[in-house]
């Protein structure tokens, strides 16, 4: 994973609640086996439609999504995050994310930006009347900041995971350290537990 | 660990801390680790990138699902890329010495179905997969839940994923169920009370009379939906019926052990005096046949209803999302459900593809025929249900009712084999999720129980097996 400071920009505004990864990126796309080429895949069903929000000229080279509510909810597929960064995406704003897909977020490095109902709507309003509108988002301050709305908020992020994206580590590294309690931990295992093998 | 009262949840989840440190997430030991050819070619790929190996392939189970045809299966796959796809799970598989169950083994079938079958799903344990409905397992008292696909190899690569702690949740069916209504009915019901985000950030447990009369087939279809209202996992107590379940199945204890793990599993259990987070309490005799309207699993509503309208909702969110909903399900606000035609029928997914789903399928199909040009699919969610299915003439039944039988997978539940709708086309499906598109783009799914959709498929429009 690359390091993640902070994410500049403009959005894209998703005005629709339950936005779930099947929407995101329909299950054709989940057939390849590789872990690029998602971009197109993001909103397959919907970016035929002139009209869909990101066929819009006034939102290109937009790098954040904001979106409704429930945002992500459903399928685990990763990919669905996979297409959001690879169409070049940092960050997804939302008032609420679906579990699975917010933790694949901090798997990938797409910083997931959990805000207030009343402020989520706010920046939606404020982009969709001005795709000029700019926001900051700051790993190290956990903070989002809209200037001309005189916004800026706190989100949620555990250091944990603040502390990964702003280093770039890999969790799987991490856990290798641990092996000798790893080993501890097995050697307890009750024999009563089945195997597969 | 302190002798505060702890609930079921809690008790597994302590069991399974490998390392635990402030302010970081628990590093929890998994017990059982289902993969598929979905979620996991990304994850073996970054093992062979970082030259890593499967810690634990001996708890590692894979099997073939969600690409696999229903029709023909002796042939090779025809769509390319989803055989490269079945084809590099099996590569993966033979690589890092992993079992398979490959298309047209009699143990392949859907991962949820697979592992209770199998023995290997049992109390007390933790389970994951790369799908979001491993929560199906934690009928037997087991945590069970979805990952991604960087955690897929985070699990292969350690046996342990960092979770942090959950808040915990009590759904409580009271009272009894009326006749005629099944476990379907009531996560249906259940989502209609917390609706899709009801459940962020807490494991559910499921408890009350209701519930405890469940058999094991039906607790997991109860399971199965806790994802669909937003729950990191549900789990249920283990019991005699679960006990009874497991006794003799190829993985389960024997002997001497299989007396020190029932000594064990009775105490998983919620410790009286235990405190949930959050607690719902649902009157099991309200619970009649449910059916969902919209385009997700909260959008529901009893079968002997109309449709709703969009003002019927206080909430703009919800009276917006409503209006969309009605739009592409090609719905009209106050039409009563039983008057809406039905195209196609499909009765299979990890929700209900299980021998006694499709034994009530096939009571009500029995001696009847399907209406005319009503398309039906019937899929066993592995080789041994349509083993047993066989073996006790369902087939048979199915076939001549003019139902379709097929091989097993997940097939119409998510369409990524060829079993799809069409645009328009609208389903009465025993599956989990009635997302837009979900089976086939432009598709119309309406998600009902076994029982209900056999009804619908011979009346032609939405019925219960008391309306034919
Ligand atoms: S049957 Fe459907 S929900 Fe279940 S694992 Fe297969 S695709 Fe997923």
């Amino acid at each position: 994973m690359e390091p993640v400071h902070i994410v500049q920009g403009t959005a894209v505004p998703l005005d629709r609640s339950d936005v779930d990864t099947d929407q995101i990126i329909p299950s054709d796309w989940l057939k390849r086996v590789e872990r690029t080429g998602f971009d197109k895949g993001l909103f397959s069903e919907w970016r035929d439609d002139p009209n869909f929000v990101m066929n819009q000229e006034q939102y290109a080279g937009a790098n954040i999504l904001v979106a409704g509510p429930n945002f992500g909810t459903g399928s685990s597929r990763e990919h669905a995050v996979w297409a959001i960064q690879q169409y070049g995406f940092a960050a997804v704003i939302s008032p609420i994310f679906g579990p699975i897909f917010r933790n694949n977020c901090t798997k990938n490095g797409l910083v997931a930006v959990q805000v207030d109902h009343a402020v989520a709507e706010q920046i939606m309003a404020a982009v969709q009347h001005d795709p000029a509108t700019e926001l900051v988002i700051d790993v190290a301050r956990k903070s989002l900041e809209v200037p001309s709305l005189d916004i800026d908020v706190v989100f949620e992020l555990s250091d944990s995971v603040q502390h990964r994206f702003l280093n770039g580590l890999d969790d799987i590294g991490l856990t290798l350290q641990q092996g000798n309690a790893i080993d501890s931990f097995e050697s307890t295992r009750p024999a009563f537990k089945p195997t597969t093998a | 660990m302190s002798n505060k009262p702890r609930t079921l949840s809690q008790k597994v989840w302590d069991d399974h801390v490998v390392t635990r440190q402030e302010g970081q997430p628990d590093l929890l030991y998994v017990d059982l680790h289902l993969v598929h050819e979905v979620t996991s070619p990304q994850a073996f790929d970054g093992l062979r990138q970082n030259g890593r190996s499967v810690r634990r392939p001996d708890l590692t189970i894979a099997t073939e699902d969600h690409n696999v045809p229903t029709e023909d299966i002796d042939k090779p796959i025809a769509d390319e890329v989803s055989a490269k796809q079945v084809d590099t799970l099996r590569n993966n598989t033979a690589e890092f010495g992993i079992t398979n169950y490959p298309m047209g083994h009699v143990n392949q079938g859907i991962v949820h179905v697979i592992g209770p079958e199998q023995g290997l799903t049992q109390p007390g344990m933790t389970i994951v997969c790369g799908d979001s409905h491993t929560s199906t397992h934690g009928a037997f008292g087991a945590l069970a839940f979805g990952i991604g696909t960087s955690e897929v190899e985070h699990v292969l690569a350690t046996q342990t994923l960092l979770q942090p702690t959950q808040e915990t949740m009590s759904i409580t069916v009271d009272g009894e169920l009326p006749k005629g209504s099944t476990a379907k009915d009531v996560v249906l019901a259940i989502l209609a009370a917390c609706d899709t985000g009801g459940g962020i950030g807490a494991i559910a447990e499921f408890r009350g009379p209701v519930i405890e009369a469940l058999s094991m087939e039906g607790r997991m279809t109860v399971c199965n939906m806790s994802i669909e209202f937003g729950a990191k996992a549900g789990l249920i107590a283990p019991d005699d019926t679960t006990f009874e379940y497991l006794a003799g199945r190829p993985n389960a204890p024997t002997g001497a052990d299989w007396d020190a793990a029932v000594a064990h599993w009775r105490t998983l259990k919620t410790d009286e005096g235990a405190v949930f987070d959050r607690q719902v309490v649902i009157n099991g005799a309200d619970i009649t046949p449910h059916v969902t309207w919209g385009t997700n699993p909260g959008q529901v509503i009893k079968l002997a209803d109309t449709v709703p309208s969009p003002d019927d909702f206080t909430d703009e969110t919800a009276r917006e999302a409503a209006a969309r909903a009605l739009d592409y399900m090609g719905l009209t606000a106050g039409t009563a459900m039983k008057d809406v035609a039905v195209d196609t029928v499909f009765i299979g997914s990890c929700t209900n593809s299980r021998i006694e789903d499709l034994r009530a399928a096939a009571a009500v199909a029995e001696g009847r025929t399907v209406a005319n040009g009503m398309r039906t699919l019937v899929v066993p969610g592995s080789g041994l249900v349509k083993k047993q299915a066989e073996a006790e003439g369902l087939d048979k039944i199915f076939i001549e009712a003019g139902f379709d039988w097929r091989e097993p997978g997940c097939s119409m539940c998510l369409a990524m084999n060829p079993d799809r709708l069409t645009e328009g086309e609208r389903s009465a499906s025993t599956s989990n999720r009635n997302f837009e598109g979900r089976q086939g783009r432009g598709g119309r799914t309406h998600l009902v129980s076994p029982a209900v959709a056999a009804a619908t498929a011979i009346a032609g429009t939405f019925a219960t097996p008391e309306d034919l």
